[in-house]
């Protein structure tokens, strides 16, 4: 999970979860605080999601 | 003055044998033996081959200890002013010996070494930074091209003349950065480089990119309801007050804290790392590491556990070295502890 995803590319990560930014990857201040809950829910249940996902290379979620 | 030479050969190029040969300890002859012979030719009055050490390819590899320390009494005897070690072009155990010849003579012992190696060599990588690795074909029959580049070589480092640039001398770039003088200064070359892109002309980076890391993807998790997931982040999030004291930027070591019973980090961890404004994460560290969630999921059944530690360190400035020895140690200990699967999140 990052925001800088050609870094992660880069390095040869191969199941990539965009976030929002580099101080806060998996939340955001600027939102209320149940907002950013959800916010934060749903990325990481992208990432849960994608490790149960086979992949033959590089792939965003 | 002539200069002495110690020779480090395998079993093969030894003349002792094929495969059926490659347990064997390592010997010393006096003679010049097989590349030997044809590069204290080429060295001519300038240097002489005093010595051929011949060693198993498999014994080097399965005996290091034994193997080393017959190098270094080898090298005690002899007591050569430049190591030769193959040319080993694609023979990959051969390789790893000529490497290992290399971190200890040029390394420890503090003499120079050359060898040479096909690119793909597995030795290439430990080794080029260490000794001079002479680029050559994946087989013996580019010998004599490959003994002539080492021995041009030779020569100089011998006599402690500086040597070229590696593409023009035919060797392994070591992975030095050197200051050079232009009479030009960066904007311009910068400004050169782009017009002559444009031009479609050839042009040369001053800092060629890094070569893109491969991975081959991990099998998909079958049973999420079962896995035991990490949390890893090179965000540096770490326990209030920084224990391990791991450092802001460039880290030299990773920590790994216990959450088991937590349900989020807030409160009891913020962040050490460098380079990004700090307010966000130490307001709630779970918008790095979102152990928040992950628990969360651990209690709706969606994954089986939360691994117990979480795993942290510092991206800003951190060496890639650094950093593949960070992801192997902790990869090893996420194995052992029967791991499924870890999110790693940066910042």
């Amino acid at each position: 999970m990052s925001t800088i995803t050609t870094i992660s590319e880069s390095v040869g990560a191969n199941r990539i979860v965009p976030t929002i930014a580099i101080p806060y990857p998996v939340g955001n201040p600027n939102l209320s605080k149940v907002v950013e809950e959800d916010l934060r829910e749903k990325l990481v249940r992208r990432a849960i999601t994608a490790l149960g996902t086979e992949v033959e290379e590089t792939t965003y979620f | 003055m002539s200069y002495k030479v110690l020779y480090y050969v395998n079993q093969f190029f030894g003349q002792v044998g094929g495969e059926d040969k490659a347990g064997m300890a390592p010997v010393i002859k006096d003679e010049k033996v097989g590349p030997a012979l044809g590069f204290d030719q080429l060295m001519g009055e300038d240097a002489e081959v005093v010595g051929t050490i011949i060693c198993g390819d498999n014994f080097f590899n399965e005996n290091n200890e034994e193997a080393v320390k017959f190098i270094i009494d080898a090298v005690s005897e002899k007591n050569p002013d430049l190591v030769v070690a193959g040319p080993a072009f694609n023979a990959g155990r051969y390789g790893m010996a000529c490497a290992g010849v290399a971190k200890i003579v040029a390394d420890e012992l503090k003499i120079p070494v050359i060898t040479g190696m096909y690119e793909e060599n597995p030795g290439l990588e430990t080794s080029r930074a260490k000794a001079i690795v002479v680029e050559t074909t994946d087989s013996a029959a580019g010998m004599k091209k490959a003994l002539a580049t080492m021995s041009d070589l030779a020569r100089k480092m011998l006599k402690g003349e500086k040597l070229g640039y590696p593409e023009d001398e035919g060797y392994f770039a070591q992975g030095k950065r050197l200051t050079v003088f232009s009479d030009k200064r960066g904007s311009e070359r910068a400004v050169e480089m782009l017009l002559a892109r444009f031009k479609g002309e050839e042009f040369k980076s001053e800092l060629p990119m890094p070569v893109f890391d491969r991975v081959a993807p991990a099998a998909a998790i079958k049973d999420l309801s079962k896995a035991k997931i990490a949390l890893v982040t090179s965000g540096g999030i770490v326990p209030n007050g920084n224990p391990d004291r791991i450092q802001s930027a460039s880290a030299q070591k990773w920590g790994k804290y216990n959450i088991a019973g937590k349900d989020s980090l807030e409160g009891e961890f913020y962040t050490i790392h460098g380079g990004y404004d700090p307010v966000y994460a130490n307001e709630l560290p779970d918008r790095v590491a979102p152990l928040d969630m992950m628990r969360k999921f651990q209690k709706e059944g969606l994954i089986g556990e939360v691994y117990e530690y979480f795993y942290t360190t510092t991206g800003t400035g951190t060496s890639v070295g650094n950093s593949i020895t960070f992801g192997s140690e902790i990869g090893k200990e996420l194995k052992e502890a029967g791991v499924d699967a870890a999110i790693l999140t940066s910042t």
